[in-house]
């Protein structure tokens, strides 16, 4: 009996046509596209983004030059130099991090102790040619200054879990 | 109407017969590969919105000028020749595909008087056109000297030429039913409202034929020739514009197919009820109807089913809808010679 | 000379050279798509003759079918082109002398046996369907050889499938019918599962938990 059931079921295509009425339900269904210039999803005070250097509220560089974000890159994209400043404190003469290495795994924020280099929201940036994605220090003290406002609300916004 | 052929035959002079033959083919190619464009915009949209998407909408208003960008970076793009292919071939492939596409589309009727050569056997000629673009595949995995194009092409020739079977069985009940090889007749034998179309008495048929046209043309849910998501197809050593050329020649025979079933079993131009708001309407729109209702399904198919496997593929082919076919074509031949024979006519 | 004879001599033309490339082409899959050339045009100049039912078959079958086979074959055999052209120039006297007795044959028969070459077929009313003709002697006047050869095409088919089957033991393999007709009831059992409501670690179950649903 269920062989014979079974037997109609597959010549009548039963099983075929529930399912195009399952995707003809949904063609019908309202769309959960994000299109995505105009509109964006919410992103978490957490994301990782772009880096961004930051400066502290009278202007000075937050970074001490102490490498310990260097030393954190897994993918070895930090490379920095350091020297003594006129004011005998310990300043990087270069900050640069390779886009194209980096993974964003932020290690190199959790391994900041000044709270200098941080990952922002930015995501949307793009580069033309290979060199457009090697951020150098100026590039990335730039971006901490356009930015300052944000990372200081999702810094403060993320305090009370650190 | 009649004034302007012949003004236009005294200009043309003793060169009338090959301009409007050639007018007559462009009449029919440039709505052809508009119609190619946009059922891949189509396709796009329909999917998209099966899958709770929108679909391309940025290019133009609503993304209609999609299928021309697209298009158009086709063109733009390098033909890279692989070493060691056999170039001739490599870049006859393509054409031998698109070709066949083509030339079936000579004796389509779109109305009762309404093509471009009205020839006795027409529906032999449509299968025997079709059966060439075979090799095109088989040809363009040959000649790119890769071995994973030449198991695709292989995969698809044998594919194809077993669906054929199918699909030639599929067309003999039609042939019974209508008792003739001219798609005109074929038509014109199934005038009389939906009840009076093919599809009814000739039901298994009409679902083989479908769903072997499906196969024929190397849609999902039977597209293990290219099958993008998991193997590699016939056409992985193509680029650019001869690619393109693959990619009309798909959708151009599935344009073909969709309008065959609608000649074959829907009916063609004939409306679905003939009274009178219906008949008002000019055939050539029912039949641009229902080609498209069967494009739909085309595209309704690919958005539901995974892709079958090879193995069954094969099994359904030859185990499955051939001695389905088979039954029903004695059934129908028996059934013709009962007094309630003029049910299938 | 009227266009007909035009086409004729063009095809003509092209189904010689076909015919000629296919002898003599180097690679055998182009030896081969000459050869479906020469069908093509073969149909063609059947076309021209009112026979449009054995050309569309000619290419239906020949092109359709039986050349992809051929074709099929002939790329999947991994042949060595210099090893099959070694033997050329020795081969070629006996293959001139067989090609040229065929040629005389050919003439002898068509021409000394009373018949005459050429001469265009009487044309018909356009109502006439050559389909329909070939339909009706098949099975009035022919209708015995006729189904013999079918009969005899049939044990062709049952003999090669008879000959290259072969039934290995050991070998792993799917059958295809018995998965696609597997249900999902066949496969999956489920089982309700309510939540553990109890204090954590007593290990007792709640009432129901080993029911099974559906």
């Amino acid at each position: 009996m269920n062989k014979i059931k079974s037997f109609f079921s597959t010549f009548l295509l039963i099983e075929l046509l529930k399912g195009m009425a399952l995707t003809g339900r949904y063609m019908f269904a309202r769309k959960i596209t994000v299109q995505f210039p105009e509109e964006r999803t919410p992103l978490s005070p957490r994301f990782r983004g772009l880096h961004a250097q930051r400066r502290y509220p009278n202007g000075e560089e937050r970074c001490i030059a102490c490498k310990l974000c260097e030393a954190a890159c897994p993918a070895l994209a930090i490379t920095i130099e350091s020297a003594q400043r006129e004011d005998g404190t310990r300043r990087t003469t270069r900050y640069d991090i390779d886009l194209t290495k980096c993974i964003f795994c932020g290690y190199c924020e959790e391994a900041c102790p000044v709270d200098a280099i941080v990952e922002t929201r930015v995501f949307d940036y793009h580069g033309e040619k290979r060199g457009d994605l090697y951020y150098t220090k100026d590039m990335l003290l730039a971006v901490g200054d356009k930015h300052e406002a944000q990372i200081a609300r999702d810094r403060a916004a993320d305090a009370k879990y650190r | 109407m009649t004034d302007t052929i012949t003004l236009l035959q005294g200009f043309f002079g003793f060169t009338w017969p090959v301009v409007s033959n050639l007018a007559k083919i462009f009449a029919i190619i440039v709505p052809l590969l508009l119609g190619v464009a946009y059922l891949t915009y189509a396709e796009r949209k329909i999917i998209g919105y099966m899958q709770v998407r929108i679909g391309p909408n940025r290019v133009g208003p609503k993304g209609w000028l999609q299928p021309i960008a697209d298009g158009l970076k086709l063109f733009m793009k390098e033909i890279v020749i692989p070493a060691g292919a056999s170039k001739g071939v490599f870049l006859l492939a393509p054409l031998l595909a698109l070709g066949p596409a083509l030339a079936a589309w000579a004796v389509v009727p779109f109305g009762p008087e309404l093509m471009v050569a009205n020839i006795d056997a027409s529906l032999l000629y449509v299968m025997a056109i079709t059966s060439m673009g075979v090799y095109g595949i088989v040809l363009a995995g040959w000649a790119s000297n890769s071995k994973y194009s030449f198991l695709g092409g292989m995969r698809a020739a044998a594919q194809i030429v077993s669906y054929e079977l199918a699909m030639g069985f599929a067309l003999v009940g039609v042939l019974l039913a209508a008792q003739s090889l001219n798609l005109v007749e074929i038509v014109n034998g199934q005038q009389g409202g939906m009840f009076n179309w093919y599809w009814l008495p000739l039901f298994p048929l009409f679902i083989v034929y479908l769903i072997a046209g499906v196969a024929e043309t190397n849609r999902a849910p039977f597209d293990v020739v290219e099958g993008e998501s998991e193997i590699v197809g016939f056409h992985v050593e193509y680029s650019g514009f001869a690619f393109a050329i693959f990619f009309l020649a798909e959708y151009a025979n599935m344009i073909l197919v969709a309008t065959m079933t609608s000649l074959l079993f829907l009916g063609g131009w004939n409306p679905p009820i003939e009274v009178a708001p219906f008949t008002w309407i000019p055939g050539f729109f029912w039949l641009f109807a229902k080609a498209c209702f069967i494009l739909f399904l085309f595209l309704w198919f690919r958005a539901t089913f995974p892709r079958y496997r090879y193995d069954q593929i094969m099994r359904l082919g030859w185990k499955v809808f051939i001695p389905v076919t088979l039954v029903w074509l004695m059934v129908v031949a028996a059934a013709m010679q009962t007094p309630y024979g003029y049910l299938f006519h | 000379m009227n266009f007909e004879t035009l086409v004729f001599y063009f095809l003509a033309t092209i189904l010689l050279f076909a015919g000629f490339r296919v002898v003599t082409a180097r690679h055998p899959v182009h030896a081969a798509l000459f050869l479906v050339l020469s069908f093509f045009t073969g149909a063609g100049l059947w076309m021209l003759l009112e026979a449009e039912f054995l050309a569309i078959t000619l290419v239906l079958v020949y092109i359709g079918a039986v050349m992809v086979l051929f074709l099929f074959v002939v790329m999947m055999l991994n042949l060595n082109i210099e090893k099959m052209r070694a033997g050329f120039w020795s081969n070629l006297p006996l293959a001139a002398f067989v090609g040229l007795l065929m040629a005389i044959e050919m003439v002898l028969v068509l021409t000394v046996a009373g018949r005459t070459i050429g001469g265009a077929p009487v044309r018909h009313a356009a109502g006439y369907s050559n389909t329909k003709e070939l339909g009706l002697l098949i099975y009035t006047d022919y209708v015995y050889p006729f189904e013999i050869a079918a009969v005899i095409l049939l044990v062709a088919i049952i003999a090669a499938i008879a000959i290259t089957l072969r039934r290995r033991v050991g070998t792993k393999h799917q059958d295809p019918s018995w998965q696609v007709s597997v249900k999902r009831k066949d496969r999956v059992r489920m089982v309700s599962m309510p939540a553990e409501v109890g204090p954590a670690g007593t290990g007792s179950l709640p009432p129901g938990a080993q029911k099974e649903g559906e």
